[in-house]
């Protein structure tokens, strides 16, 4: 699929009407995941329950990709417990990053269509972002940046790396 | 300084035809992107080489390399005359009174960092005052929140207006009795804006305060005498001129040189050394320790040759045409804005669309062979003022043309048709 194919479809699909927009009333968990170096910026609402992701809403600001890849995300995860969640996590970063098998393909469904983006090593992060604050947000991370590497925790001021 | 509008005269009226042929010296313009020929729009982040500079590289290392300053053998006498021509050619090209004014480093950020590691370290203490701009690089920002951090100083900041221009009343407002230092850009990275940096030179001067001038986007783009300007440090890179990565110049007035702490030690920039004393070389040699780039020096010099062959005032005169015709193209297509659009810039172009991100826009216009830069640009401070997060910057050489201008503008309606705005 050509680039333009995949941002016509991804622009057209769901950065117009971004599906799960929005933020929760009352999360159990929330991240807020950073690129320093676009500036692109979401916030992940869940509410987890008896370790299922009853609800998801996100927002913020940042370019197409990002914002389809986490419209995505969040349509796919709702309602899938928390391991699946994090296998989705890992299987979308290796379909970005070194390319997926026919298996995990399989699980991804429709987020298939954000595989091009790894044509765009620049345009990787923007669509990875959503899944790690997803991943933080899962494990009580409050905040993650693209580019500041410093260890998992669990307090407020506690920065996660997705590199 | 010369501002570009000015240079207009009826000679050189269409410099344009004639710097069309200079197209030809840049092998790379001839690449093809995405299957279209390349529109290389992104000089301010770094120009392309000429042939004459490429061959002066492969000259100097098949026929002419050795370590410099210290053998007797002929290529290490050779490699460094070839080295000291090239640091008479940069004084030259900014008119600086000595030549052991002239110091290389690796580039703008070094010779600042240079400054504040020698000048700031030994002269700037608690409770003392630093001036920056809005406009400036993280280059220019950084170094000097170390500083302050450190010796408890404190960073006074001028605004800027709408347009992108410094707000000269207020920096006249910000000087006091504890202002020790001012560091401000020649030429914004980010919007373009050319500062009057001659008139706020003097007026730091009045009181008693030297002056910093980060060059890297004017010296490509204007004739720079450092003399005239009267500036205390002037520091630019080659990478944006024409030359090669990894070199560039730190000017100093001698006697501020001299009052300085070295900022590396090393070889080279020692007169003796014992474990109970060391002597520090002279200038330059004082602040240039270890083995510097020696071809990308030489390659400097040969860059600021072809430059000056082509003339820097055409240069301004044929990239302010461009300017104009960017601004013009840019501004008739409807959801687009140029941010800091005002008449005293180089030929840099920043601008939003409506609706879409800089990241988009770029990656969407590398489809149509467009290079442009997207994002803060090392500026973000500049992106708070507009409260914008990033903006794709088109920025030009003398080497682009008014056709590739046109495409710019075509790629833009394109990346709007792929959001069916």
């Amino acid at each position: 699929m050509s680039l333009k194919s995949i941002y016509q479809e991804v622009i057209l699909d769901h950065n117009r009407k971004p599906r799960h927009y929005g933020s929760l009333e009352h999360p159990t968990h929330h991240a807020l995941g950073h690129n320093p170096l676009c500036g692109d910026k979401i916030h992940v609402d869940l509410n987890i329950q008896s370790d299922k992701i009853e609800q998801i809403a996100f927002h913020g600001e940042s370019c197409a990709i990002c914002k389809a890849s986490c419209s995505m995300m969040a349509a796919t995860v709702k309602g899938k417990s928390r391991q699946e969640a994090e296998t989705l996590v890992q299987e979308f970063r290796k379909m970005l990053v070194s390319g997926a098998d026919a298996e995990s393909l399989e699980h991804l469904g429709r987020l298939k269509v954000l595989a091009g983006v790894r044509e765009l090593p620049t345009r990787v992060k923007c669509a990875i972002l959503p899944w790690h604050t997803l991943h933080a947000a899962m494990n009580s991370v409050v905040s993650v940046s693209t580019e500041e590497k410093t260890d998992k925790e669990t307090n407020n001021s506690a920065q996660l790396t997705i590199n | 300084m010369k501002i570009v509008d000015t240079l207009l005269t009826p000679a050189m009226q269409h410099p344009g035809a004639e710097l069309a042929q200079l197209r030809a010296d840049f092998p790379i313009l001839a690449t093809k992107v995405a299957g279209k020929p390349l529109v290389y729009l992104d000089n301010a982040a770094s120009s392309q080489m000429p042939q004459s500079v490429i061959d002066c590289l492969v000259r100097y290392q098949t026929t002419q390399h050795a370590n410099i300053h210290r053998a007797v053998h002929h290529l290490s006498e050779i490699a460094t005359q070839e080295y000291e021509a090239a640091r008479h050619k940069l004084q030259h090209f900014i008119g600086a009174r000595e030549v052991r004014e002239v110091i290389f480093t690796s580039g703008t950020t070094e010779s600042i960092n240079l400054v504040m590691h020698g000048y700031g370290r030994k002269f700037i203490n608690q409770g003392d005052e630093i001036i920056l701009t809005t406009l400036e690089h993280h280059s220019n920002i950084v170094p000097w929140q170390m500083l302050a951090e450190e010796k408890g100083a404190h960073i006074r900041v001028v605004p800027i207006n709408d347009a992108g221009e410094l707000l000269l009343d207020e920096y006249q407002k910000l000087f006091n009795a504890n202002t020790r230092f001012v560091a401000l850009s020649h030429v914004s990275n980010a919007l373009g804006t050319i500062n009057p940096v001659k008139e706020m030179i003097a007026i730091a001067h009045e009181h008693g305060v030297p002056v910093l001038i980060d060059g890297a986007q004017a010296a490509p783009h204007m004739q720079v005498d450092v003399q005239t300007l009267d500036c205390d440090f002037y520091a630019f890179s080659a990478h944006k001129m024409c030359g090669p990565t990894g070199i560039g110049v730190l000017y100093g007035k001698a006697h501020l040189l001299e009052s300085m702490h070295p900022f590396k030690g090393g070889g080279d920039m020692i007169a003796s050394v014992s474990f109970e004393k060391t002597t520090y070389n002279e200038l330059p040699y004082k602040f240039e320790a270890g083995t510097p780039p020696i071809m990308a020096a030489i390659g400097f010099g040969a860059a600021i040759d072809y430059l000056s062959e082509v003339g820097l005032n055409k240069i301004a005169a044929f990239e302010h045409e461009l300017l104009v015709y960017a601004t013009e193209a840019i501004n008739s297509i409807p959801g687009v804005r140029i941010v800091g659009d005002n008449p005293k810039k180089v030929a840099v172009v920043s601008f939003t669309i409506d609706g879409i991100h800089p990241h988009d826009v770029g990656t969407l216009l590398n489809e149509e062979g467009v290079a442009v830069r997207t994002g803060h640009h090392c500026a973000q401070p500049i992106m708070q003022r507009f409260n914008i997060p990033a903006t794709s910057r088109a920025s030009f050489a003398f080497y682009n043309t008014k056709k590739e201008i046109d495409a710019l503008a075509a790629g833009i309606r394109s990346v709007q048709k792929v959001f069916a705005l």
